[in-house]
């Protein structure tokens, strides 16, 4: 069935919810590259109109892949709960983007709504929402996950350390580590990807992780994000590992065209569950990033934002520690320049929220894209205000290894400073147990790698 | 991106450096106090203070700078070098309060600046001129719609088509290309050396080589329209890769036997990092005409050539 509405005198028809979800959405390179985005600015506003009107009921009964063909409509579709959707499936996203900003909504009532909304829900709310209604909404829902420690609390903010390396040259690769950890990030995770996808180098870096971290009594987790198939391997042959990561994609397809399927996920989980050296329940380390399923023509005509909501429904079936949008990390095929990538960041994280899992963002940016580091040190400080669970931390914000960059170690300081924010409490004490930080503040010794070996790490 | 080997040397040589005595020690850092004023501090590289010290400039963005830790009185400072000396990883910075230090902060700018510029600006035509290579345009109309266009990256506008027609020699059994890409810089950093290296090699071992030339706003598959439009037997494109910080040089040689339009990209094959620091262009040449002549031989490239 067609929709219709009448703005400025010109008169604007879709054809279907997914054309409508599609041209609501903020302008965005990815969804012109696919086809599928407004061609005007005013045709924009009016699919807003119409998907502000239309009912969730409606946005429930036309996922954007259809259920008999894609699992991850299955998944989302099935896991709702039918007694809370009955009570809300007559909204229209209208009334669902002002009820989650009304003053009398609290953080328990969106946890339980969440339960009843597909990702086409998730979506369509974001669509009709502005830069602050995204952080401010998202500021009002804490998701909290726990491995070894828990992160996601309302009051810290914790930083992912990721001390890529080149050619994965293990004491390099700990340098860096010395180097993060003197500045105060880590609290999440411990986390390198690696150049080179072997399960001989991957079991090495993760010995070497799991000795700095026992050595040091850092409460925090560790991973290194190879292939699924070469982490479950490694972790097989004894490797230690805290969590295995995977990318996802918002379709069946799209996960296929990573090479995995749901089964390696609930593989690596029962794995974990029985030979990992974290604490649990959450062991799932999941990435993704707006415009990855259109890269592998696996986005079925939707748009980019629909696509990454997707995820998210996905994800939370699999009760992850950490969801991680690397958000500009794709290119400006997707996402053209800062104001895109600072709205995506925002929807991602928002999104994720809503959805019911731990999210962070990758703040990031590739040297094609017309953004700078300026950039994304606003959309790390807006997420801070958001309540993200984590950013990421990487040596002087430059990634040598996938040649990107992203939040500097020197950034979580600051930010956490500004907004009175700490690291996650366990962290903190270490912090200052080690002599790194005091109430909340880097001291002295704060920058220097080489503290780690004089209390017995190796240079 | 440098070897680690060129990290070592230069570390070593910083160490000699400051054992020899060749830096003063710089002041003591206003929001980092001595620790242990009973333990003299390594002394920290030193900045040539007030500008230009004797004649000598000094580049914020080489690698000798960035060798040098900016951290200031770290508990052990051989340690530091060391550490510095095993990544390319901006480590041993130190910091003013939570945030880098000026000339970190600087460094970082220059560099992102100069991967920007090597994306956004375009090959210079007398470079062009000068290794004789005429221009073509695929069917993107501008930079920007290049970076966002991919799929019409590929595509040669009708003006190429018709150009490469009369300019070409038809059914070689190479063809060279020469294109953009995302970096301008790979291109005018490699291709003086590469591209003659690539010719010479190829025909001292008998294959015939189509006339080359250059493709703006390209990407790699454009390579695919220029084989079936040429009858050429293997085609090889020569183009710039995304900038890192580390280099903005880094240029690679897509090949492929038989290249048709919508093939997968699993059919070529490819030599990468082709910059200073990576594989140098004129060892870059040789390595690609002696490639290029196996794939010829074989009939076959990419996963096909490797089975």
């Amino acid at each position: 069935m067609g929709y219709k509405t009448l703005l400025s005198g010109q008169i604007f028809t879709f054809d279907s919810v997914k054309e409508v979800l599609a041209k609501a959405n903020e302008e965005k390179s990815g969804d012109i590259l696919a086809g599928v985005a407004a061609k005007s600015g005013l045709e924009r506003i009016a699919a807003k109109e119409v998907l502000s009107q239309m009912t969730l009921e409606e946005l429930r009964q036309n996922p954007a892949v259809p259920y008999e063909e894609d699992e991850v409509t299955r998944l989302n579709q099935d896991s709702i709960n039918e007694s809370i959707y009955s009570s809300i499936k007559g909204w229209t996203v209208s009334d669902l983007r002002e009820w989650l900003m009304e003053y009398t909504t609290t953080e328990e009532d969106i946890r339980r709504v969440s339960k009843a909304l597909t990702a086409e829900m998730v979506a369509a709310v974001a669509k009709l929402m502005t830069n602050l209604d995204l952080v401010y909404a998202a500021s009002k829902i804490r998701v909290p996950a726990h491995c070894n420690t828990t992160i996601g609390l309302r009051g810290t903010l914790s930083t992912r350390l990721q001390p890529n390396h080149t050619t994965d040259n293990v004491e390099g690769i700990t340098a860096s580590l010395f180097e993060g950890l003197s500045y105060g990030c880590g609290d999440a995770l411990i986390g390198l990807n690696p150049s080179g996808d072997t399960v001989a180098s991957l079991t090495e870096i993760l010995k070497r992780f799991d000795e700095v971290k026992n050595r040091f009594e850092i409460p925090t987790q560790i991973c290194v994000l190879g292939h699924i198939t070469t982490q479950l391997e490694a972790v097989k042959r004894g490797a230690p590992a805290d969590m295995i990561f995977q990318s996802i994609a918002g379709s069946q397809k799209g996960n296929e065209a990573f090479g995995f399927t749901t089964d390696h996920i609930r593989e690596a989980m029962e794995l974990l569950r029985r030979h990992g050296t974290g604490t649990g329940p959450n062991v799932m380390y999941f990435e993704t990033g707006q415009g990855s399923e259109l890269s592998s023509d696996a986005h079925y005509g939707a748009d980019q934002v629909t696509m990454e909501a997707r995820c998210y429904a996905y994800a939370r079936e699999f009760k992850p520690f950490m969801v991680n949008t690397v958000v500009g990390f794709i290119g400006p095929e997707y996402l053209y320049d800062s104001r895109q990538v600072i709205r995506a960041g925002l929807e991602d994280h928002f999104m994720g929220k809503l959805s019911g899992i731990p999210m962070g963002c990758d703040c990031c940016y590739t040297n094609h894209m017309l953004a700078e580091q300026n950039d994304i040190e606003n959309l790390a400080m807006l997420l801070g205000a958001a309540g993200a669970n984590y950013i990421l931390g990487v040596p002087t914000s430059d990634d040598v290894m996938l040649n990107y960059q992203t939040n500097a170690y020197h950034d979580a300081a600051a930010i956490r400073e500004i907004l009175g924010l700490r690291p996650i409490r366990e962290f903190d004490l270490w912090l200052e147990k080690m002599g790194i930080s005091e109430n909340g503040k880097l001291t002295g010794r704060a920058g220097d790698p080489t503290i780690f070996l004089e209390k017995g790490g190796r240079g | 991106m440098l070897d680690a080997k060129t990290i070592d040397a230069i570390a070593e040589e910083i160490i000699a450096k400051m054992r020899a005595g060749e830096s003063a020690p710089a002041p003591a850092a206003p929001s980092q106090p001595r620790r242990d004023a009973a333990v003299p501090a390594q002394p920290p590289a030193s900045r040539p203070q007030g500008g230009i010290a004797q004649g000598e400039m000094e580049d914020i963005t080489s690698a000798a700078h960035k060798a040098v830790p900016t951290l200031r009185d770290p508990a052990d400072y051989d340690a530091l070098i060391r550490m510095k000396g095993r990544t390319s990883a901006r480590i041993g910075v130190g910091r003013c309060g939570p945030r880098v230090l000026t000339q970190t902060m600087l460094t970082l700018r220059a560099d992102h600046a100069l991967a920007r510029d090597a994306v956004f600006t375009d090959v210079d035509p007398a470079f062009l001129e000068k290794n004789g290579l005429f221009s073509v345009q695929t069917n993107c109309a501008d930079k920007n719609t290049h970076i966002t266009r991919p799929d019409l990256g590929r595509q040669l506008s009708g003006e190429a088509v018709k150009t490469i027609g009369e300019k070409c020699q038809k059914n070689p059994d190479v063809q060279i290309i020469v294109s953009d890409g995302l970096s301008s810089k790979a291109i005018e950093a490699n291709v003086e050396n590469a591209l003659p290296a690539i010719v010479e090699g190829l025909r001292s071992r008998g294959l015939s080589v189509g006339t080359p030339f250059f493709i703006r706003f390209g990407r790699v598959a454009a390579e695919d329209a220029v084989a079936e439009l040429l009858g050429a037997k293997v085609v090889c494109i020569l183009i710039g890769e995304r900038p890192g910080l580390g280099t903005a040089e880094s240029m690679s040689a897509y090949i492929c036997y038989d290249a048709k339009v919508g093939q997968p990209e699993a059919r070529r094959t490819v030599v990468s990092n082709i910059h200073k620091g990576g594989i140098s262009s004129v060892e870059a040449g040789a390595y690609i005409a002696e490639l290029i002549k196996k794939i010829y031989d074989a009939k076959a490239s990419g996963v096909e050539l490797k089975q």
